[in-house]
């Protein structure tokens, strides 16, 4: 029995965050087992069900699929939004950096804070503005919602947490935004109530921090 | 125009040397570029060549691709070694996206300051025996196959097989509990195309020196 994809993660963005995008765009609905204690997580690891004693874990088509970007691959190409992985690979790295940003010492976070807005209006916004400028076209690749373009999604609204006008320089991300966030299964994700995680914040840490022993 | 891949880096492992050992496993010729000098980097940015401004580049089959992973997911796939359907390809992503953790461990080592590089050798030991290898190991012993995904040569095998010699040049006896991943590593390294890559005289490049370190800081520090 197919049954839909469960996913084992404590309850807040983290490295689930993305994989929570990818399967609401496609259209899947997934439930989620949340890990609060120490010994949620224990039990976990004591039942062998994560392979390198890590979250994210999905379990997916009869599968206990561990490690975020074998789980995003996954999903991408059984639900046809692959595209090539060249340009959605960027957009990783800079929100890697974002989800870390409430896990740095207080002394770290505005100079990080900085590092990220820099990254992202220097680095990676560029690329993606261009790509849309050169080809004329909605969607990053192929002419065609994919992995990309979810994730890049993702990674703008991420980044207007941290600083709410860091668009104001790409005119073609901002058309871009509003286009796919008007996609149903994305809207339906951006509407309270929806699975989608509220940013992080201090309590969150705490939890994590308790959990890991970090 | 030789059609080659083209690799463009530093002339030490860093990051390069997962796509080196896959294109040498592969079978594929390739050819390199040596960043020595800030200014030659910079040019590549300057020229455009680089999408988000960072190395690896590898130049193949006309695009100029960048970020590792994706380099790797290109040339596996292109070269049967991503597996034969999408839940093989999954398996092999779990293993190698797991021992990338391990590996990254040991590519930051040399850039330790020298008071943490003691506790973060130690780390690298632990993590090897306790997590990434044992999991090999009984992957190997279930199926009692040569290769860990589809009884077949893959990417996965080609990251164990770095990532185990790696781990020998700082931890020589790692693979003392391991006598599963022993004999992988024996019938690992006899393969022609790999055997050809552990000998002298091959595009493998040696374990990080001071001189690699210093480069690395003088070419990317801003």
């Amino acid at each position: 029995m197919a049954g839909k994809p469960k996913l084992h993660y404590t309850k807040g963005r983290g490295k689930m965050e993305s994989i929570r995008w990818l399967l609401a765009a496609a259209g899947v609905e997934f439930e989620e087992e949340f890990i609060e204690t120490k010994e949620d997580l224990e039990k976990l690891r004591n039942d062998g069900v994560l392979l390198f004693q890590q979250v994210p874990m999905v379990e997916i088509d009869g599968m206990k699929m561990v490690q975020t970007r074998a789980i995003l691959s996954y999903i991408a190409a059984k639900y046809n939004l692959y595209g090539k992985d060249l340009k959605e690979r960027g957009t990783t790295d800079l929100m890697g950096m974002i989800m870390y940003l409430p896990f740095q010492p207080a002394d770290t976070k505005e100079k990080n804070l900085a590092l990220i807005i820099e990254r992202a209006t220097t680095r990676y916004f560029p690329v993606y503005e261009k790509a849309l400028k050169d080809h004329g076209q909605d969607y990053l690749v192929g002419n065609k919602l994919s992995w990309a373009d979810v994730h890049l999604l993702e990674a703008i609204l991420m980044a207007e947490e941290c600083k709410p006008d860091v668009l104001s320089g790409f005119p073609l991300l901002q058309a871009f935004k509003g286009r796919i966030s008007n996609i149903p299964t994305i809207k339906k994700f951006l509407q309270p109530g929806s699975q989608r995680k509220p940013p992080t914040d201090d309590k969150f840490v705490a939890v994590v921090r308790k959990i890991f022993n970090i | 125009m030789s059609g080659k891949p083209r690799l463009t880096y530093l002339n030490g492992r860093g990051r390069m040397e997962s796509i080196r050992w896959l294109l040498a496993a592969a079978g594929v010729e390739f050819e390199e570029v040596y960043l020595e000098t800030k200014e030659q980097y910079d040019k590549l940015i300057k020229d455009g060549f680089l999408l988000f401004q960072q190395v690896p580049l590898v130049e193949i089959d006309g695009m100029k691709m960048v970020q590792t992973r994706a380099i790797m997911s290109y040339i596996a796939g292109k070269y049967n070694l991503h597996g034969k359907d999408l839940k093989e390809r999954a398996l092999i992503d779990m293993y190698v996206e797991g021992i990338s953790d391990l590996m990254q461990m040991i590519l930051m080592f040399p850039f330790s300051p020298p008071d943490a590089k003691e506790k973060n050798l130690e780390s690298i030991k632990e993590r090897a025996t306790n997590r990434y290898f044992p999991v090999f190991e009984k992957v190997l012993k279930q199926h009692g196959q040569d290769f860990l995904v589809g009884n077949k040569f893959s990417w996965a095998d080609v990251q164990l097989i770095e990532a185990i010699l790696a781990v020998e040049e700082k931890v020589p006896a790692v693979l003392s509990g391991f006598p599963q991943l022993q004999v992988f590593k024996t019938k690992m390294s006899n393969m022609p195309t790999i055997k050809k890559f552990l000998q002298p005289g091959s595009p493998r490049k040696p374990p990080p020196d001071a001189h690699y370190v210093e480069t690395v800081l003088k070419i990317f520090k801003k």
